[in-house]
């Protein structure tokens, strides 16, 4: 058997995973296992400028693609730089390996230099963690590490490597495993056919019925299917903020993304349905608003992977917990074992009423006569000039819900954006490690001029990889989200929501070696567009003036119902 | 209304602060907890009591079935089970008190396990209540010291927790 060092086992581990790509920055308890990476060449290192970053752009590598994303950090402030990242991934389900330095096994618990209990800082935001205490079982740790990331609910998983267990003199036989055995986890294969069977009688008799679809269904690779089932059954379909794409923005059945900030229709179905079919979805707050007027007549038929998500924040009346993919494609057998249609003169009311709630908002905003220029402009112009065809990433704030709004997203994956715990500072990381997956694609970054300072260093790394981003900073010259909920409960207070002193973005793109535009007239918007996006090998830099008084609406009222909305500054439902 | 709740996991460091962190960070509460190895050394035991409705125990178990190292667990309180608790507690023991409370251990049987011309200490097995119990009947103000295992927690009949 060959003998490797633990710094070479990692290195061959991530080959034999097939990793392409792993995000990090170097630092002292790492460096054996990058003297190792250096003497190969089949797994690239990407050289971030923050940590943070590197977990950022793992995880918009893994959101674009479904394959894990893969991060190296030091030990002490290397590893907790990676925190958020490691949060970020948590809450939105992204399989991720962060690989993370720690001192030598002997000074663990001494306060030496660059020391952190990584697995005790890191616990509550991993789906799992490792220590390595013996350099014989890196093999082993990588293979499960992989396997628990990518299996079942994916999610975050840590591995925390002492210095000298992988100390270049120490070697050790290496076999990668092919199989892995733990008795302790094992991932549901399969939803129960019983309840299959019933939650298709449930949706046979629905007469107001609404498909409600999650990421779940982008990460549980269900979004074909799922598209087969709405059009057989001819319901109409909302979208979660993590599950735009996974039905195609465009189709008629679509009625939009739904909650907080959702289309008026797609939360008007919602509350008036009889039958909510939710697949891979959470039933989060930002969707149900208060959980007591959550949709009262309805029936929810909940499909997930994860059996803590059913029945969390809403009971289901048909839980179903198994692999997406797997129970909607015994849910569409089972459809055509029952042979049976849905109510057709139901849901020729159902739609009629539905069109009738699309005419009453439409995504409408107003536009400003000589004014400046409006935010949903931006977004829509940046649809335009991609033809819908972009990976578009996102940081948070207005911003977030205006990409979400009015770019429509006809695949999956094309989406990428912090919804879960909405993490300022992800946007352009995670469009480098989408470029990096797509060299070839449109990837657009759509920021704001507060999100975007939060990692905006990692210009720098664009530049080394060439990475030809385009960055669309939606620049009100203010926390646009946290003014507007200023200008709504605080009276109009703007307690720090002002950024003054911006910089000039302009400059600043060029000092970093990238184009850098500023766009303040909506008539040189759609021009600016088309010559960003002609620059197919250089990263630009737009930096567009909006009006700075915007609000995102619809926007739900508080404590409300689903229905419960503002429609515009002064109209509410 | 009040759970007891019997874990069966990996016998790994880490593997019992996943299960304290789970508590604490999804605002659930221990009453007590009680943990060692079985007889099987690479399998804990971990009983606890919590407190909690039908969803949240739901929600709770749930959750600990995440863990990676959680291999099984079983909720005692749902059927018929044994509930166990040992206590050692230090009295003060004098005059026409050391009579009284020989009397207490006797009826609890209970046992003096160590004496001083002014304390006794007692050794009482019994459900929780039943300890606090004792507790009640001595008086808290002879009480100098109490030291509890937390509930150990066994099904009855053939039922068992185990591979």
């Amino acid at each position: 058997m060959e003998m490797l060092s633990g710094a070479e086992m990692v290195v061959r581990a991530l080959q034999d995973e097939g990793v392409e790509y792993i995000f990090g920055y170097p630092g002292g308890s790492v460096l054996h296992i990058y003297d190792a990476l250096f003497q190969q060449d089949s797994v690239s290192h990407i050289l971030v400028r923050h940590e943070q970053a590197a977990t950022h752009a793992a995880d918009g590598y893994a959101r674009a693609t479904g394959k894990p994303g893969v991060v190296m950090v030091t030990s002490g402030p290397g590893a907790t730089n990676a925190i958020t990242g490691l949060a970020t991934a948590f809450m939105d389900s992204i399989p991720m390996i962060v690989l993370s330095g720690q001192v030598r096994s002997d000074w663990i618990g001494d306060d030496a230099f660059q020391e952190t209990d990584m697995i005790g800082v890191s616990r509550p935001v991993v789906k799992h963690s490792f220590m390595v205490r013996d350099a014989k079982d890196i093999p082993e740790i990588m293979k499960k590490a992989f396997y628990i990331a990518t299996t079942g609910r994916p999610g975050p998983v840590l591995i925390d490597i002492p210095k000298d267990q992988t100390a270049p003199n120490v070697k050790n036989p290496y076999e990668y495993p092919k199989k892995v055995k733990m008795r302790s986890y094992a991932p549901v294969s399969r939803g129960h056919s019983g309840q299959i069977r019933k939650a298709v009688e449930e949706l046979m008799k629905a007469k107001r019925p609404v498909i409600y679809a999650g990421g779940g269904v982008i990460q549980g690779e269900g979004s074909e299917l799922l598209t087969k089932l709405a059009h057989r059954l001819n319901f109409p379909v909302t979208n979660t903020l993590m599950g735009l794409g996974c039905f195609p923005g465009t189709d008629p059945q679509n009625v939009g993304m739904l909650g907080m900030h959702g289309t008026y229709e797609a939360n008007m179905t919602m509350h008036s349905s009889d039958v909510i079919l939710a697949v891979g979805a959470r039933l989060d707050d930002r969707v149900t608003n208060n959980v007591k007027k959550f949709c009262p007549g309805a029936k929810i038929i909940h499909i997930d992977i994860d059996p803590a998500t059913i029945s969390k924040n809403i009971m289901a009346h048909i839980p179903i917990v198994g692999p997406v993919h797997q129970v909607l494609e015994e849910m569409l057998s089972a459809l055509d074992e029952h042979g049976g249609e849905p109510d057709q003169k139901a849901l020729e009311r159902w739609w009629e009423e539905i069109e009738g709630w699309r005419k009453v908002h439409g995504m409408r905003y107003e536009t400003n006569e000589n004014g400046p220029m409006k935010p949903q402009q931006v977004v829509q112009a940046l649809y335009k000039a991609t033809k819908g065809d972009a990976y578009v990433t996102s940081d948070v704030g207005q911003h977030q819900m205006f990409a979400a709004q009015y770019y429509q997203y006809d695949k999956p994956r094309r989406w990428i954006n912090s919804g879960g715990l909405g993490t300022m500072g992800f946007g352009l990381p995670a469009a480098m490690g989408v470029q990096f997956a797509f060299p070839d694609a449109t990837v657009a970054c759509v920021t704001g001029e507060g999100s975007i300072q939060m990692n905006i260093q990692e210009l720098s790394t664009c530049l080394q990889y060439g990475l030809p981003v385009k960055i669309i900073n939606i620049n009100n010259q203010a926390l646009g989200m946290v003014r507007q909920w200023q200008d709504m409960q605080y009276g109009g207070r703007h307690s720090q929501s002002y950024m003054e002193s911006l910089p000039d973005f302009v400059a600043l793109a060029e000092a970093y070696g990238h184009v850098g535009m500023k766009i303040t007239k909506i008539e040189d918007l759609e021009g600016a567009m088309n010559e960003a996006f002609a620059l197919k090998d250089r990263l630009v830099f737009m930096d567009i003036y909006v009006d700075p008084t915007e609000h995102v609406y619809p926007m739900q009222i508080a404590d409300g119902s689903m229905r419960d909305m503002w429609l515009s500054k002064t109209e509410r439902t | 209304m009040r759970r007891i709740i019997s874990i069966l996991m990996e016998n790994e460091p880490g593997a019992l602060s996943r299960v304290i962190g789970l508590f604490s960070q999804r605002g659930y509460n221990i009453e007590s907890l009680s943990v060692a190895p079985t007889e099987d050394s690479t399998l804990s035991r971990l009983t606890l009591t919590t407190f909690g409705n039908d969803l949240k125990i739901e929600q709770i178990t749930k959750h600990l079935n995440k863990l990676i190292e959680v291999v099984k667990l079983v909720d005692l309180t749902e059927g018929a089970h044994i509930e166990r608790e040992l206590m050692l507690i230090k009295v003060k023991a004098t005059g026409a008190q050391r009579a009284e409370v020989k009397r207490s251990v006797d009826i609890f049987r209970g046992q003096i396990v160590d004496v001083t011309s002014t304390v006794y200490t007692v050794q009482l097995t019994g459900a929780s209540d039943k300890l606090d119990a004792f507790i009640g009947a001595i008086g808290e103000t002879q009480v100098l010291e109490v030291v509890r295992s937390g509930v150990s927690g066994i099904s009855r009949g053939e039922k068992v927790l185990s591979l």
